[in-house]
C-alpha cells in the first residue's frame, strides 16, 4: 500500500550560501532510507503514465517497486534495460515535463520524485558494483558514431550490446559532448560522465578523440574508405547565436558556450588552471534556459558579486528546469524578467561596462502559444556590469552539412530525418539529438540515439541478407 | 598522443616542429590550421599549418614562444609526444585562377605565408614575396621563400638584412613600379595586416588577410574567435581564417586580442620559472 504523504521526500542539498562559493554538486542525493520512503509513495499504476512520459521508456513503477523493497541492484538492472546513462538523466532530465508530469500522485500533491530515485539507484550501483560486462560476440559489422554526447553514447551503447563494432568520433579532446563542455560540475560531476563512458568502453566501444567529422574525415569517407556499414550523426547543436546588437564584440562578452567551455571542459574553475576566464564582479546573462542558469551560477561561483539573468518574458515562460531556477534564486541570482537587451556599452579600452535594456510587457500569444513580449515605450535602463554572457540558443554546426553529399538539412541547419528512426536522406546515414531538433534536452537526444540504434540494426541486418 | 618527429630552432624565439599526425596530413592544405594541447589540462592553441607531408604522415608547425603553452611546447624534443593535435581546421587558401600575386609576411607570420606562396608557385602563378623582420637574427625561411617566388624582398626594421623599412614600403614601391597583382595575401601581426590592407585599398587590389584570434575549439562552437567582416559577425575558425582584408574590422580584432594579456603574461612567467627550477634541480 502506498504512503499517502502529499510531498516528495526532500532532497538534501548544500546550503545556498555555502554552495554559491564552490563547484561541488548542489544536490547531495537520497540516503537509502530516504529512497525507500519515497519509493513507497508510488501507486504502481497498471497503465504506467510515467513510462509513457519518458523518452526512453524506462519501466518506472517496476524499478521503484524494487527500490521500495531495498533491492537497489535489481532496480538498476530494470533501468539499464532502457537507459545507458541513468546517473546523468537522474540529474539533468526535465522530469516535471516528462515522467513526473504524468504521475497520478501529482494531481493531488506532488508527484513521486522519479528523477531523484533514478539518480539514487544509479549512484548506489556505481558505488557498490563494478560489474565487468559479459563478453559480447562481434557480428563483424562496423558502425561509426559522430559525436560523443548523449545521443551518440546511447546509440553506441545499444549497438555494441547487439554485437556491432562501434567507433565514436569526437572533435574535442575529451568525450562526453555537452555533458562535459556544457553542464557544470556543480550540476553534473564530470566523474559521473567519465564512469558512464568507462562502462561503454568496457563493453567494447572505441572512442577516437580529436577527429572533426567534416574536416579530418568526411561522412562519405567513413562509409566508402573506412569500411563502416552505417553512420549515426549525433553532432549536437554547438553553434552559438548572438543577438546582433551593438557592442557584442566588446571584451567581456561571451557566448554561453565559450564561457561554459572555458569553465568546464578547460577547467577554468580550478585555481591553477591554464585557461583564462574573466574575473568578473557584475555579470549579466541574457536568456532563460538551463544553459543560462548554468552560466549565471558558474559566474557566481567564480566569485562575481552580482549576477543577473536578463530574460524578455516572465517567470512562467522561463524554459529552464524549475529546480534549476529555484536553486539559482536561492543562491542569490538576480532575475531581471521582462527585460530585453538593446546594446552593450563599452569603456574607452573596449571592455564591457554595462548593458542597456528595455522593459517588456506580454502581449497577444504568438505562434508558440506563449504571449509575445512587446517593448514598453521609454523604459530603457542600464545595468552596470563588466561581463555579458549571451545564452539565447544554439544551432547545429554546419561542418557536416557542408561536407556531406546528399544529406538534406532544413533552413535552420538541422538534419532532416524521415521519421522516428532517424533515417536521413542519405543511404546508411542516421541522425538524432540536437543535430536534428536544434537545441533540446539530454534525454530527448538519448531517445533519438536509442531509436536510431534499432533502425541501424535493422538496416544493416537487411543489407547483409 | 602525437609524436614530434623533428625539431629545429629557426631563431631564438621561433621553433619548427614536424608532428606525426597522418589523418591531419592527409587532408591538410595551405591556409588551414590545427589546434594542439601539449599536456593534459593544458590550453588549446591554434597554429597555422606551415607544411605537410602526406607520404610521411606529418604536419609541420612553426611557432613563436609567446606564452606558457608555447614555452612548454618548446621544451619538448624530438621523440617526445604531445597530448592532442586536431585538424585540419578552417578553409584552405583559394589559389585558383590568379596570374600574379604578392605574398606579404611579417615575423612568424612568414611561417604561414610560406606554404601559401609555395602552393601558388607550384600552380604556375607568378609570386612576389615580401617578408619583414625586426632584424637579421629573426629571419626565417629565407631559402624556402627564394624557391617559392620569382622575386623576394626582405625588409627589416633596423636594416640589418634586406632593406630598412616596412613591408608596406616595399609593396608600395612594387605597385608604383608598375607590377600588377591579381591579389595580395598578407599574414603577420594585426597592425601590419591592417596597413597592408589600407595600402592595397588605395590601389584597388583585392587582399586576403589570415586571422589568428583567440580560439578554443576551432569548430564553431565557442564563438570566441568572432570578427566583424563587412559589418557581419564571422567566426575565424569555420568561416576563415582568411578573409577579404578590406572588409575586416582590424581595430576591433586588435582590441579583442588583448583580452587575456595580463593572465597570459603571468602564466608565461610561472611556466618559465618552473622550467628554470627544473633545470636547476637537474644541475643544468
Amino acid at each position: 500500500m502506498a504512503d499517502n504523504i502529499l510531498k516528495k521526500t526532500e532532497m538534501p542539498t548544500q546550503a545556498p550560501k555555502e554552495r554559491a562559493k564552490n563547484f561541488l554538486e548542489v544536490a547531495l542525493g537520497y540516503t537509502e532510507s530516504q529512497a525507500i520512503a519515497e519509493a513507497k509513495r508510488c501507486l504502481g499504476c497498471k497503465n504506467k503514465p510515467c513510462t509513457l512520459g519518458c523518452p526512453v521508456k524506462i519501466y518506472i513503477p517496476e524499478f521503484i517497486a524494487e527500490v521500495g523493497k531495498g533491492e537497489f541492484e535489481k532496480a538498476y538492472e530494470i533501468i539499464s534495460k532502457s537507459s545507458s546513462l541513468p546517473a546523468v538523466c537522474g540529474r539533468v532530465c526535465p522530469q516535471e515535463n516528462q515522467c513526473e508530469g504524468k504521475c497520478i500522485r501529482g494531481i493531488k500533491g506532488e508527484s513521486v520524485a522519479i528523477g531523484r530515485l533514478e539518480r539514487f539507484v544509479a549512484d548506489w550501483h556505481n558505488a557498490n558494483y563494478t560489474r565487468w560486462p559479459e563478453e559480447i560476440k562481434s557480428n563483424g559489422k562496423k558502425i561509426a558514431i559522430v559525436g560523443s554526447g548523449p545521443a551518440g553514447l546511447t546509440c553506441a551503447g545499444d549497438l555494441v550490446r547487439k554485437g556491432y563494432e562501434v567507433t565514436i568520433f569526437e572533435a574535442l579532446h575529451t568525450p562526453g559532448g555537452v555533458l562535459i563542455y556544457g553542464i557544470p560540475e556543480f550540476r553534473l560531476p564530470k566523474e559521473i560522465v567519465a564512469t558512464e563512458i568507462k562502462g561503454l568502453k568496457a563493453l567494447g566501444v572505441k572512442i577516437e578523440t580529436n577527429i572533426v567529422i567534416g574536416k579530418t574525415l568526411s561522412v562519405d569517407e567513413l562509409l566508402e574508405e573506412e569500411g563502416f556499414d552505417a553512420v549515426f550523426i549525433g553532432s549536437g547543436a554547438g553553434l552559438p547565436k548572438f543577438m546582433n546588437i551593438p557592442g557584442e564584440n566588446l571584451k567581456g562578452v561571451y557566448s554561453a558556450n565559450e564561457y561554459l567551455t572555458r569553465l568546464n571542459l578547460m577547467k577554468a574553475y580550478l585555481k591553477d588552471s591554464s585557461t583564462p576566464i574573466k574575473k568578473s564582479s557584475r555579470v549579466a546573462v541574457v536568456g532563460g534556459g538551463n544553459v543560462a542558469m548554468d552560466a549565471a551560477r558558474g559566474a557566481l561561483r567564480l566569485g562575481a558579486d552580482e549576477v543577473y539573468i536578463v530574460y524578455r518574458r516572465s517567470l512562467d515562460e522561463l524554459p529552464a528546469r524549475k529546480e534549476e531556477v529555484g536553486h539559482a534564486m536561492e543562491e542569490g541570482i538576480n532575475f531581471k524578467l521582462l527585460n530585453n537587451p538593446l546594446e552593450i556599452i563599452g569603456d574607452e579600452d573596449g571592455f564591457v561596462k554595462g548593458i542597456k535594456c528595455i522593459e517588456m510587457e506580454l502581449g497577444e500569444p504568438d505562434s508558440s502559444g506563449r504571449r509575445r513580449p512587446v517593448e514598453k515605450k521609454d523604459s530603457e535602463f542600464i545595468i552596470d556590469c563588466d561581463t555579458v554572457i549571451m545564452s539565447i540558443g544554439t544551432s547545429p554546426n554546419p561542418l557536416i552539412k557542408s561536407t556531406t553529399k546528399g544529406l538534406e538539412t532544413n533552413e535552420r541547419g538541422c538534419i532532416v530525418v524521415k521519421d522516428e528512426s532517424g533515417k536521413t536522406s542519405k543511404e546508411g546515414v542516421y541522425a538524432g539529438g540536437d543535430a536534428v531538433t536544434g537545441a533540446a534536452t539530454v534525454i530527448l537526444a538519448m531517445g533519438a540515439g536509442k531509436n536510431a540504434a534499432e533502425a541501424i540494426d535493422k538496416y544493416v541486418s537487411n543489407k547483409k541478407a | 598522443m602525437y609524436k614530434i618527429i623533428r625539431k629545429k630552432e629557426l631563431n631564438p624565439t621561433v621553433t619548427l616542429m614536424e608532428i606525426e599526425a597522418p589523418r591531419v596530413a592527409k587532408k591538410a592544405e595551405p591556409g588551414q590550421f590545427i589546434i594542439l594541447r601539449v599536456s593534459e589540462d593544458g590550453e588549446r592553441i591554434p597554429l597555422t599549418i606551415a607544411d605537410f607531408n602526406r607520404c610521411k604522415g606529418t604536419v609541420t608547425i612553426i611557432f613563436q614562444i609567446v606564452g606558457a603553452t608555447t614555452e612548454e611546447l618548446n621544451h619538448k624534443n624530438e621523440g617526445d609526444f604531445i597530448c592532442d593535435f586536431v585538424g585540419p581546421l578552417g578553409r584552405a587558401t583559394n589559389t585558383k585562377g590568379k596570374k600574379k600575386v604578392a605574398v606579404v609576411g611579417g615575423g612568424v607570420g612568414c611561417a604561414i605565408a610560406y606554404p601559401v606562396a609555395k602552393k601558388f608557385f607550384e600552380e604556375g602563378t607568378e609570386v612576389h614575396a615580401i617578408i619583414g623582420f625586426r632584424n637579421k637574427d629573426l629571419v626565417i625561411l629565407e631559402e624556402e621563400f627564394k624557391k617559392a617566388s620569382s622575386k623576394l624582398v626582405i625588409m627589416s626594421d633596423d636594416g640589418s638584412i634586406g632593406k630598412k623599412g616596412l613591408v608596406t614600403d616595399a609593396l608600395r614601391e612594387l605597385i608604383e613600379s608598375g607590377e600588377k597583382y591579381d591579389e595580395v595575401i598578407t599574414i603577420g601581426p594585426l597592425i601590419m595586416m591592417k596597413f597592408v590592407c589600407s595600402l592595397t585599398k588605395e590601389y584597388g587590389i583585392k587582399t586576403i588577410a589570415s586571422m589568428n584570434p583567440i580560439m578554443i575549439d576551432g569548430t564553431g562552437m565557442c564563438g570566441g574567435c568572432r570578427l566583424t567582416v563587412g559589418g557581419e559577425t564571422k567566426f575565424a575558425c569555420v568561416d576563415g581564417p582568411e578573409f577579404d582584408g578590406h572588409l575586416i574590422d582590424f581595430d576591433e580584432a586588435m582590441a579583442r586580442s588583448t583580452m587575456y594579456k595580463p593572465f597570459e603574461r603571468k602564466k608565461h612567467e610561472e611556466t618559465c620559472n618552473l622550467f628554470k627550477m627544473g633545470d636547476e634541480i637537474n644541475g643544468r
